[in-house]
């Protein structure tokens, strides 16, 4: 029978089936200080050991700092922080867990460190205490974020029970026009089908425009596939994906290579596969976006206008539209471009990659940012990006055009360290979440590409790449 | 796991659609290593007037008069009627770890987010979805409900709301099971499964 790439992903992992839900094995699991140390704590009150100790990685990503490290981790100076990243080092010590700790130049996000290193490849089922877990789909990966308890529950057994999830295919044709990014993609397809549209669905992205992705671009896509409502979102193997996983160290090589790629190569969905649902979009309807509101559904083209709550005529969304209004300080109406910034974040799981930070230098080279801007951050997603990205100047380009230059780390996008807006700022931010207090209590997110976030920079305002 | 069987509370309601997992519990209480003690931090932001910070003495912070959980007829309600799409967002259990420790052991609303719904049933809550239609009659009821989770029934004063709940969920529920135990019955399975498993997939 023809299947998706869902199905066939699921069925490779089955251990045993029941009525409604069935074991599904777990290649690899990723593993971070913020949603893993209730899990460690009940594996060592249970006198539990962990199953398949190679099946696990783990890294310190959400509570790092992104400025000096040369004090290591004794160094961070808040004390709540230091702890949870110490104990992480402690708890894979104690378990024999693979980490790569704080001040290792492979330390990064972890949904940029996996795929970097190999950890992640396609066909391999991923799971990690992280929504963002979506993002490895991007490799043909069966990969979903889970809550502590299952955190625990893989530890203890290398499986977790799941029920099927429906399938969704979501098609994408055409050619995007220039600095329309993968990002722009994720968002305009979010305010299509709204932040539950994929609840209850594996989303399948497929079509041209999909194709013509980077790894990198397909990422970004696939991160935001839990921004929609779905746990997965997934993208067949092609020769670009076989191209990205080639030579990284935990990649198979010679006659593995060979035998893993003729598997990896079935791994998409048959032509005839059934779709409990399907929607189709055109790349050239896609411009640049920019979300206005406090959810990533709540989003505009860039030189789109505030809505109105008034006009609109459903009273349950007119309603969120007013609450949403009222706490981003914006008056209906309003163009998004002429709408000042305080602040400006490059990063998170969804934007800090080579590729993102490529972008954002070419948009700011000999530029520099605006005099209301009263910090700019680049965080590239792990310290080899960071590295990368230097070998390429683009740190210079940078800093030359007022923006600080920092350490890999979650930073920003979620504020658990000291990166952190105050209350009443504005910020541009190429993250994934927009959220009342995301990245600071009382402050106000705006998702946009890594383009936008620094064209607006330049301007001040947001603004398209001039 | 603490068990679910039946539960007759007040409830209260939180007329809201899209309930991020970052209102529930805000990341700034994540940092701790503890399951335990996030009750005092849920819904922080809407819940009291100053900024929250690990650490700080909440029975000393000024409270949200107009937030619902602070008005004094809801007071001891282990249900909690909410809207659309609860819980989306991050994957954090510190979540229902936080509704939890407040004292809410069952969530009625129309939908929830797929991460979330699965990570009550880790900890003994019952998310319960109803219709659009019932969520107002129940948001309109004052009074005690009993939810009975074997007949699968919300009772409103005589007035029964059935709901579904998938079977092996429920039987877990009900029992307090304990789910890395159950699973480790089947470890000659996985065993089992191993051994063809990385044969053919040799490189992993």
């Amino acid at each position: 029978m023809a299947q998706t790439l869902y199905d066939k992903l699921m069925a490779a992992h089955v251990v045993r089936e029941e009525a409604t839900t069935a074991l599904i094995y777990i290649d690899r699991q990723l593993i971070h200080e913020v949603t893993s140390p209730q899990a460690f704590e009940g594996l060592e009150i249970a006198g539990r050991k962990p199953w398949r100790l190679e099946a696990s990685l783990a890294v310190p990503d959400h509570n790092v700092p992104t400025t000096d490290r040369a004090s290591g981790v004794g160094g961070i100076e808040d004390p709540i922080s230091k702890l949870q990243i110490e104990t992480l080092d402690k708890n894979c010590e104690e378990f024999g867990i693979n980490e790569i700790q704080m001040n290792d130049i492979r330390q990064g996000i972890v949904h940029v460190v996996g795929p970097e290193q190999g950890a992640t490849l396609p066909g391999m089922s991923i799971v990690c205490g992280d929504s963002h877990t979506s993002t490895h789909g991007a490799l043909g990966a069966l990969a979903f974020g889970i809550g502590t308890s299952e955190v625990e529950h893989v530890l203890a057994t290398g499986c977790l029970w799941q029920s099927k999830s429906k399938n969704l295919k979501i098609e994408v044709n055409g050619e995007l026009n220039e600095f329309v990014s993968a990002k722009d993609v994720a968002l305009y397809i979010i305010g299509q089908i709204g932040t539950a549209g994929g609840t209850g669905y594996a989303i399948e992205f497929m079509g041209e425009t999909i194709r013509d992705l980077s790894i990198e671009g397909r990422m970004t896509l696939c991160n935001m596939a839990i921004e929609a409502g779905a746990r997965v979102g997934i993208i067949a193997v092609d020769d670009k994906t076989l191209d990205y996983v080639k030579g990284r160290p935990l990649a198979p090589s010679g006659s593995e290579w060979d035998k893993a790629i003729k598997y990896w190569n079935t791994l998409h969905s048959d032509a005839d596969a059934y779709f409990d649902k399907v929607i189709n979009f055109n790349a050239k309807d896609i411009n640049s976006q920019v979300t206005w509101g406090t959810s990533p559904e709540m989003v505009i083209g860039i030189d789109g206008i505030v809505p109105d709550p008034d006009k609109e005529a459903d009273p349950v969304k007119s309603e969120s539209i007013k609450n949403a209004l009222n706490y981003i300080h914006l008056k209906a109406n309003t163009p998004i471009n002429t709408v000042n910034i305080d602040k400006i974040f490059i990063g998170s799981c969804t934007n800090s990659r080579i590729e993102d930070l490529r972008v954002a230098a070419s948009v700011v080279k000999d530029k520099h940012i605006a005099d209301n801007i009263k910090l700019a951050l680049v965080v590239p997603g792990s310290g080899l990006i960071k590295k990368q990205a230097e070998d390429e100047g683009l740190d210079k380009i940078f800093t030359d055009a007022g923006f600080e230059w920092r350490e890999a780390g979650c930073s920003m996008c979620l504020a658990m360290n000291a990166d952190k807006l105050e209350p009443g700022e504005r910020c541009a931010s190429t993250s994934n979440r927009n959220f009342e207090g995301r990245q600071g209590q009382g402050s106000f997110t705006h998702l946009v590409s890594p383009a936008i976030a620094a064209s607006s920079a330049i301007a001040g305002h947001f603004s398209e790449v001039k | 796991m603490q068990k679910f069987t039946t539960l007759t509370s007040i409830s209260a309601p939180l007329d809201r659609a899209n309930i991020d997992t970052d209102a529930i519990i805000p990341k700034q209480f994540l940092k701790s290593i503890k399951r335990s003690g996030f009750g005092p931090n849920l819904f922080d932001e809407w819940r009291y007037l100053d900024h929250g910070e690990v650490g700080m003495d909440n029975t000393k912070r000024p409270l949200n008069k107009d937030f619902v959980l602070n008005q004094p007829e809801y007071q001891g309600a282990q249900i909690l009627l909410t809207r659309e799409n609860f819980g989306c967002g991050s994957s954090r259990e510190h979540a229902p770890w936080a509704l939890e420790d407040y004292g809410f052991k069952a969530i009625i609303a129309p939908s929830f987010a797929d991460i979330f719904y699965n990570n009550c049933f880790k900890n003994g809550i019952l998310p319960i979805v109803q219709s659009n239609d019932v969520m107002d009659e129940l948001f309109n009821f004052k009074g005690e409900i009993t939810i009975d989770l074997e007949s699968q029934s919300v009772d409103a004063n005589g007035k029964i709301y059935t709901f579904e709940v998938d079977a092996e969920r429920k039987r877990r529920l009900i029992n307090g099971l304990d789910d890395i135990g159950l699973t480790l019955q089947y470890a000659d399975d996985i065993k089992d499964f191993e051994k063809d498993y990385f044969k053919t997939y040799s490189w992993l």
